[in-house]
């Protein structure tokens, strides 16, 4: 276990910048994901920190040791790919035992670290098997159990449940969250997929075209995006032009020509510093339709659903409001809005983000 | 023409161009059996005469035994130089890579008469002397596309995460090398280990022109054997020949098979 810390690394191939400086700390015993678009660096950086690519620039630390000329095999990591990447010519005790062969561990230390690893992974009896012999889930715990027995410094998981069917996925994501909350291992996890992100994680790092757009804890990136990409990227997001028309301390005044003129915390938009264009960022859930107009100070506009997409507990629709099209995801209430129907469209101002233009 | 005649017409010729092309090895195969001093039909009956004087005689034996030890040296050294060679080609970022691909696969292409000459010239300006080794050189060279080819066809398909996981649980590139990529990588060594020494013991046109004087390998004894006279143990020769030729391959094949099945391909 072992803190990782990242900083001004840079990755370049010949002209193209794969990851831009960037540093980062990553806490002992934290699960820091590292979340974007396939090409956005995320894997790139991943590999650094394994020591399969070497940073253009700057220092990798691992444990406060810098390890930029610390080869792979010296780095002591537990490495977990998408494909499982399993020795398909060794039994599944023999794959996990490869690293502690290495590690000098004796022979009956090892048939017991190797069955402990096992029922870690709640696969105990299959140490005879071979890896083709198990299905896909199964695999990937392999690969974690023999990641992980050889007590690695930090955990690198590299996609690890992309390959895997949508139900089976969840219940590798809670597995996996149990063991690594148990062992306690510095984990850092490479996905495109928000929910593992969120559910996961301590701390989201969200990267777009090898630069960070944001990190933070996933509360914070999900409800305080600090750009237009991360508010997008992360649930299903509204983005208005607005008018910043005045601000103080504590709050600032907003204007849109469909949405009227309404006060927020000034809070809501840390990077906005006076008045002129802003982006306004509105959650599609925090959008709530009803037939009638709510009783309380909410920015409330009437409001036609134009087309509904009905997803079983909730509905996404897509409401014309004046000139905006925006997409409202509300949980249904006996039953949907009916496309065509005119409702009360409202929210909170201070469930809003507000970002500079 | 309805579709049954069209069939059979069909499964007549490709019958009669098996026949052109296995008689006359079963001719040579049959013929190595007759008891008879002449190699004619009707055999005069069944005998293996010819296969015990094929073994008594000295010149055919030392023949044999060069051919056995070439080809295994042959083999021995082009898989191993196959090998690397695909490695660096395919595992690492080799300058000229392509151009290095074509020139190593490119003795398939030129014509074998042409290759054996341009070597023969080669080592003469530079006043080295024909060999054993260079008769060696000449195979390797030779048989090295196949090795290639084949391993790397192989080693394409063996994910390098595989290996990038066994260095991230601590094995240095050599332990990786032999713990998880030569063993993914055997039977296609396997395979073209046995292509490299069929090749090399069936070669004819090369080892004409780099054996030196003295040195015969069993198909330069056979053409030499041709030149005074066709006896019968010639036909007995071929057999033997045909037998190493075939059955190696095939079982190198099932061996191959057998390993990449129990290895997941």
């Amino acid at each position: 276990m072992s803190t990782v810390k990242l900083t001004d690394i840079e990755k370049r191939f010949g002209d193209y910048v794969a990851v831009h400086r960037m540093s980062l700390e990553m806490p002992e015993g934290g699960f820091v994901t590292l979340l974007g678009p396939s090409g956005c660096g995320k894997t790139t950086t991943l590999r650094m920190i394994a020591g399969l690519l070497d940073p253009t620039e700057g220092e990798i630390e691992i444990g406060g040791k810098r390890v930029n000329d610390v080869p792979i095999h010296k780095r002591n990591l537990g490495l977990v790919f998408q494909n499982y990447a399993l020795f398909p010519h060794k039994s599944v005790a023999d794959n996990i035992a490869f690293g502690l062969k290495y590690r000098g561990v004796g022979k009956s230390d090892m048939a017991r670290k190797v069955k402990d690893a096992l029922e870690l992974v709640q696969l105990p009896h299959v140490g005879e098997r071979y890896p083709r012999e198990l299905s896909g889930g199964q695999q990937q715990r392999i690969a974690l159990a023999r990641a992980i027995v050889i007590e690695p410094d930090v955990l690198l998981l590299d996609e690890p449940l992309s390959a895997l069917d949508a139900n089976l996925r969840e219940d590798m994501r809670v597995e996996l969250k149990r063991i690594q909350e148990r062992i306690g291992v510095t984990t850092v996890f490479v996905t495109h997929d928000q929910s593992e992100a969120l559910a996961l994680s301590d701390q989201i790092v969200v990267m777009s075209a090898g630069k960070v757009e944001q990190m933070g804890a996933p509360e914070e990136v999900y409800n305080t995006p600090a750009s237009e990409f991360v508010a997008k990227f992360l649930g299903a997001s509204n983005i208005v032009e607005a008018q910043c028309t005045g601000r103080d301390g504590s709050s600032m005044v907003l204007e849109t020509p469909d949405l009227g003129r309404f006060t927020l915390p000034a809070d809501r938009g840390p990077k906005v510093t006076g008045p002129g264009p802003v982006k306004l960022v509105l959650r599609a859930e925090k959008i709530a339709l009803s037939a009638t107009k709510p009783a309380n100070d909410d920015v409330s506009h009437g409001a036609r659903v134009e087309t509904v997409d009905y997803q079983g507990q909730a509905a996404r629709y897509f409401i014309r409001l004046g000139d905006l099209q925006l997409q409202a995801i509300n949980m249904i209430d006996g039953r949907p809005h009916a496309e065509g129907s005119q409702v009360t469209a409202s929210f909170r101002p201070s469930d809003c983000t507000v970002l500079p233009a | 023409m309805n579709r049954g005649a069209g069939w059979s017409f069909i499964r007549l010729w490709t019958i009669l161009v098996y026949i052109f092309m296995f008689l006359p090895v079963a001719v040579v195969v049959l013929l190595s059996f007759n008891s008879s001093e002449f190699g004619a039909f009707p055999m005069s009956g069944l005998s293996f005469r010819w296969f015990v004087e094929l073994a008594n005689n000295e010149a055919i034996l030392r023949a044999f035994r060069t051919s056995m030890i070439l080809g295994a040296l042959t083999a021995l050294i082009s898989t191993t130089i196959g090998v690397l060679a695909s490695l660096a080609l395919i595992r690492y970022k080799v300058p000229g890579q392509n151009l290095i691909s074509t020139i190593l696969i490119a003795p398939i292409l030129v014509p074998e008469v042409v290759l054996a000459v341009a070597l023969l010239l080669f080592l003469n300006a530079l006043s080295i002397n024909k060999s054993f080794a260079l008769l060696l050189a000449g195979h390797v060279i030779f048989t090295l596309p196949f090795v290639i080819l084949v391993v790397q066809a192989r080693l394409v398909s063996i994910r390098r995460d595989v290996e990038e996981a066994a260095m991230s649980l601590g094995a240095n590139p050599v332990q990786t090398f032999f713990s998880i990529t030569l063993p993914l990588l055997l039977p296609a060594v396997l395979a073209g280990g046995l292509f490299a020494f069929t090749i090399s013991f069936d070669d004819i046109t090369g080892t004409l022109f780099w054996k030196p004087g003295g040195v015969e390998t069993v198909p330069t004894q056979i053409f030499a054997m041709l030149r005074n006279s066709i006896s019968p143990e010639i036909n007995a020769l071929g057999t033997v020949m045909i037998a190493l030729t075939v059955g190696l391959p095939l079982l190198g094949l099932a061996i191959a098979r057998r390993m990449s099945a129990s290895s997941g391909g």
